[in-house]
């Protein structure tokens, strides 16, 4: 009884430090919290453009803020809780990692959005957000796949989750279509920013003769290894544009932007609703930067062809037949993948000669 | 010309006034560092040392701090006992790590169990694996002779990589679609180090913390064993002949501050961090030897330091919550907290003497 | 199936960053100088080093501010631990941490552009990997055939010692330290300048304590630093290049072996010490230890 009360309690004074932000015509506050710092140069500095996207968007209308270097478990519940506190009635977790933090608070603060990417746990005040990486992979893999002189391209995979493999398979088979010589060779960094770790896998990758390297960690190391032994590469996160024309040859940028400014504008108008959005090339979510004039002009053009044939929704990235690489059958002819099996992938198609670490 | 003149016993009023003269030093030349880089100073320092107690959101903040504080406090006081034999333990950050996975093996064991003991025998593993971590360097050092202060840092590295294996491994969480790192202890009940009184941020090892602080007190200022500690410390040789076996003391010191810091692990991984993940170790352990030099190395010292460094963690967030402060320069803020709080405690331990030429 | 060569090739340029500052750590702790600041000294060495090549366009001049970057962030801690005689360990935390901060802090201008390219040196390897190579016989015959080395070590050993046959204790520690974080300037700059050609916060990601891990493997030796290098930064290589090659391997196991290895040697070397009397390669007697000269 005591304890319930002193519950009762404490969740009342929670909700009296909220209550002054509450008032009409104030400026709608929305919060940011990224796992590290906006200087990153890949995936907080994406998130960081487009909660700068927000502001110049809605102008005084909004008012963002947001806390970098925030590490995965305690502190990120804490950081949360002060965004709340501060009078934030949306606030953006930007990491896998803030998940359970962002459950935890999102219940201690029902009148309070919560928006999580890359996650799986869903509330009434909790929408998950993610962008479909693997239609972007499926463009530069074309591109690796008529590229590569060796027919070996590599694969730097920073941890083996479903959303990495998606990755490495998508652009497998985009790259086998047009080159059915092509082999893939995948090393898994363990991390998702090291740079001296990166450019040690990449001249790896390098030494078993790889001509192109694809990387899904954020640092420009490999690219650098690759300018060095005459490959190429792909930006990632972010456009890494100074690496162009060449070894950067295109990029895969992850642009939250239309998607932060349709959500704040739902906040704006009452229309906010809980969700899972996984949004992808056409709905300008996942962006193939500037294809550069290193690749040959009927190349680009086929590429931007497949682009613009995913982001219209006439063709999906996992379309069968297609087989998992110990040769069962995953897509039958025509099959298109589901969502959910996608989500937990942990399999490579057949062709990949290597295996998932278990 | 000046001299340096060590003082018979530390000067008790120095002792009180070096910290508060380090803190204003900080504040002075931090303050500095904010107006350079173009911020408020006075509204930054405010931000930084007085909203976290009695700003707008304190009512959550402060026992934020005690959250924050409470596995400093806990890993630092079982530091300090071996600091003042003489006997360096830097390895704590390993202990931590290690008291956190065998802690959270016991609740993955039996899950879904519940039952009323799960607890306790998890704190009890949890204390038996910082120990058995600790022993390691204790052992190596009465046997062999190899030095504690190296082979318990070579043994962090090595147990931040069983935490990464644990995290891909053995304790992944079989429902967790494919991402790395264990269950969510917080959502199983019985294995789960709650907040005791809600509102008060007060979990088990808040508890534990002050229960270490009072304890090791008792022992170094009330205890025979804790006369011979100070006694190694100050004259090992002498300490050697009045009968204190100093492989015994390696032994009881190394043992006592890896089971607080395994301790300080399980409590995180049972309340605040919620999983073993490849990021368990978030630097606690290092941290408190900062803490238990800064306090010191007397228990209350210890409190009132780790105290301090949460404020300032809390306070570091808040500014760039309010101010939008980047996080580095709070990072370099707080360093400068520490040197001037390291340098300045020259004043405690000498005199400042003009030489007189002769 | 894997070419040794192209191994050894990778090896020599993944190891060049912890060489340099696990050299430049080794003379700071012969000189009985524990600094845990290397990971600190190495981003600012990163940073300083990068921003003058930007500047200048020139890499070789990025280099040679990281070493004065190094050296002069080191001097807080020379500060620290010879003037105010604080505890090395925690005086080396925080010189870590304040590196850190204070590296991202002033890094921002330089995010996103690109630096110079290095001209590559003799045989296809960069000229800063042949430099560290040579800094090994280079700082194995100054501690070891140079009086100044004498002097070093025996201010490492026993600084009491040392100061009662007059060396000056504090000026030759300084002297170390500074040592050190060029070094680890020079180290943390390889990185920036060679490796990534870009500047990004936190970059170093951990080298520097790995240098501190090979210090302790090396036995305090300059050809043992070397090997040290070889063996953390072997490991990496290998496992990336067998991953590379399609084999299976277990990631996180293996990467705790060098530093198993490490607890390995340096429980031989003390065992040896302790029962045959027979010295060489333990740690130096006086590593970590403040001075003070009471007279």
């Amino acid at each position: 009884m005591q304890r319930r009360t002193l519950l009762a309690t404490a969740s009342a004074a929670i909700m009296a430090l909220a209550a002054p932000a509450m008032a009409q015509d104030e400026p709608l506050k929305v919060g940011f919290i990224y796992v590290g710092p906006v200087g990153d140069g890949g995936w907080t500095y994406q998130h960081d453009l487009a909660r700068q996207a927000v502001e110049e968007e809605f102008g005084d209308r909004v008012e963002t803020t947001f806390i970098e270097s925030v590490p995965e478990g305690a502190d990120a519940e804490r950081a949360l809780t002060q965004l709340a506190l501060a009078g934030n009635k949306l606030i953006f977790a930007t990491s896998f990692g803030f998940m359970d933090p962002v459950m935890n608070v999102a219940a201690k603060f029902p009148d309070v959005k919560f928006e999580h990417a890359t996650g799986y746990k869903t509330a009434e005040n909790v929408a998950t957000y993610d962008a479909r990486f693997y239609e972007g992979r499926a463009v530069i893999g074309t591109i690796a796949g008529r590229m590569t002189e060796s027919n070996k391209i590599g694969y730097i995979g920073s941890f083996p989750i479903p959303e990495v493999i998606q990755g490495i398979n998508s652009s497998f088979i985009h790259a086998r279509k047009v080159n059915p010589d092509v082999e893939m060779r995948v090393v898994w960094a363990y991390s998702w920013f090291d740079p001296a770790k990166e450019a040690e896998a990449a001249s790896a990758l390098l030494a078993e003769g790889v001509d192109v390297i694809l990387q899904h960690t954020d640092s420009t190391a490999p690219l650098a290894k690759a300018q060095e032994a005459g490959a190429i590469g792909f930006g990632q996160a972010s456009d890494m544009a100074a690496f162009k024309p060449s070894p950067r040859v295109a990029s895969i940028i992850d642009e939250w932007s239309p998607y932060y400014i349709k959500r704040v504008g739902e906040v704006l108008d009452g229309t906010w609703e809980s969700g899972s959005s996984w949004a992808g090339i056409g709905d300008g979510e996942v962006v193939i930067g500037e294809i550069t004039d290193a690749v040959p002009a009927e190349v680009k053009a086929e590429a931007e062809a497949l682009r613009d044939k995913i982001g219209s929704g006439e063709y999906h990235p996992f379309t069968g037949p297609l087989n998992k690489a110990d040769g069962t059958e995953w897509l039958a002819e025509g099959e298109v993948a589901s969502d959910q099996d996608l989500q937990s992938m942990n399999f490579f198609v057949e062709g990949i000669d290597a295996q998932i670490p278990q | 010309m000046i001299r340096l003149v060590p003082r018979q016993s530390a000067s008790n009023g120095w002792q009180v006034a070096t910290p508060l003269l380090a803190v204003l030093a900080t504040m002075v030349m931090g303050g500095l560092l904010f107006a350079i880089m173009g911020y408020d100073p006075v509204a930054a320092i405010r931000t930084i040392f007085w909203d976290p107690l009695f700003g707008p959101a304190a009512s959550y903040s402060r026992p934020q701090l005690l959250v924050k504080a409470a596995p400093l406090i806990l890993i630092a006081s079982g530091l300090a006992v071996g600091f003042r034999a003489g006997i360096w333990n830097i390895g704590a950050e390993g202990q931590y790590i290690i008291g956190g996975i065998t802690g959270a093996a016991v609740a993955l064991a039996v899950y879904p169990l519940e039952a009323w003991w799960l607890f306790p025998a998890m704190v009890a593993a949890g204390l038996a694996g910082g120990w058995a971590w600790g022993m390691i360097p204790a052992l190596l050092r009465n046997w062999f002779g190899a030095s504690e202060i190296l082979v318990s840092l070579m043994l962090v590295y090595v147990a931040q990589r069983v935490a990464a294996w644990m995290a891909f491994g053995p304790m992944r969480n079989p429902e967790g679609m494919g991402f790395p790192g264990s269950r969510n202890l917080q959502q199983y009940p019985s294995a789960a180090n709650p907040e005791l009184i809600a509102g008060t941020g007060a979990h088990w090892g808040v508890v534990a913390a002050a229960l270490a602080v009072l304890a090791t007190w008792f022992l170094m200022s009330r205890h025979i064993r804790g006369f011979h500690i100070r006694a190694a410390g100050i004259a090992p040789r002498a300490a050697r002949f009045a009968g204190v076996r100093p492989q015994t003391l390696v032994a009881f010191c190394l043992g006592l501050s890896g089971a607080l810091a395994g301790a300080a692990g399980l409590f995180e991984v049972a309340g605040p961090a919620g999983q073993i993940t490849d990021k368990l170790g978030v630097g606690y352990g290092f941290t408190a030897i900062i803490v238990a030099f800064l306090g010191r190395l007397h228990p209350v010292g210890i409190l009132l330091a780790g105290l301090l460094l949460a404020l300032t963690y809390i306070g570091g967030e808040l500014a760039q919550l309010t101010m939008q402060l980047p996080a580095a320069t709070v990072q370099v803020f707080q360093g400068m907290l520490l040197f001037f709080l390291l340098g300045f405690d020259l004043l405690t331990r000498f005199q400042i003497r003009r030489r007189v030429s002769a | 199936m894997i070419d040794p060569l192209s191994v050894f090739l990778l090896l020599l340029s993944a190891s060049t960053p912890i060489l340099f500052a696990a050299l430049g750590e080794l003379v700071a702790e012969r000189a009985g100088v524990l600094n845990l600041g290397v990971e600190g000294m190495m981003i600012t060495g990163a940073l300083a080093g990068f921003a003058a090549a930007y500047a200048s366009g020139n890499p070789f001049l990025g280099f040679a501010a990281a070493a004065l970057a190094g050296a002069l962030i080191s001097f807080l801690f020379v500060v620290l631990t010879q003037v105010f005689l604080a505890n090395q360990v925690a005086s080396g935390l925080a010189l870590t941490l304040f590196g850190l901060g204070l590296a991202a802090m002033f890094g921002k201008p330089f995010e996103g552009v690109k630096a110079p390219p290095m001209p590559a040196g003799p045989l296809d390897i960069n000229w800063i990997v042949w430099l560290g190579l040579a800094m090994v016989p280079a700082v194995w015959w100054f501690l070891n055939r140079s009086r100044p080395g004498l002097i070093l070590r025996g201010v490492g050993e026993n600084h009491d010692a040392a100061h009662a046959l007059g060396y000056g204790v504090r000026a030759t520690r300084m002297a170390a330290i500074a040592f050190g974080g060029a070094m680890a300037g020079v180290g943390g700059a390889f990185i920036s300048i060679a490796t990534v050609l870009q500047w990004t916060e936190g970059m170093t990601a951990g080298a520097g304590w790995i240098a501190l891990a090979i210090v302790v493997f090396s036995r305090w030796t300059a050809p043992g630093v070397l090997a040290g290098a070889w063996l953390f930064g072997g490991v990496t290589v290998l496992q990336l290049r067998l991953q590379a090659a399609g084999v299976q391997v277990p990631v996180q196991l293996l990467s705790m072996a060098p530093y198993l290895a490490t607890i390995l040697v340096l429980v031989l070397i003390s065992a040896r010490q302790k029962f045959s009397r027979r010295g060489g390669g333990a740690a130096p007697g006086s590593l970590g230890l403040n001075f003070h000269a009471l007279r």
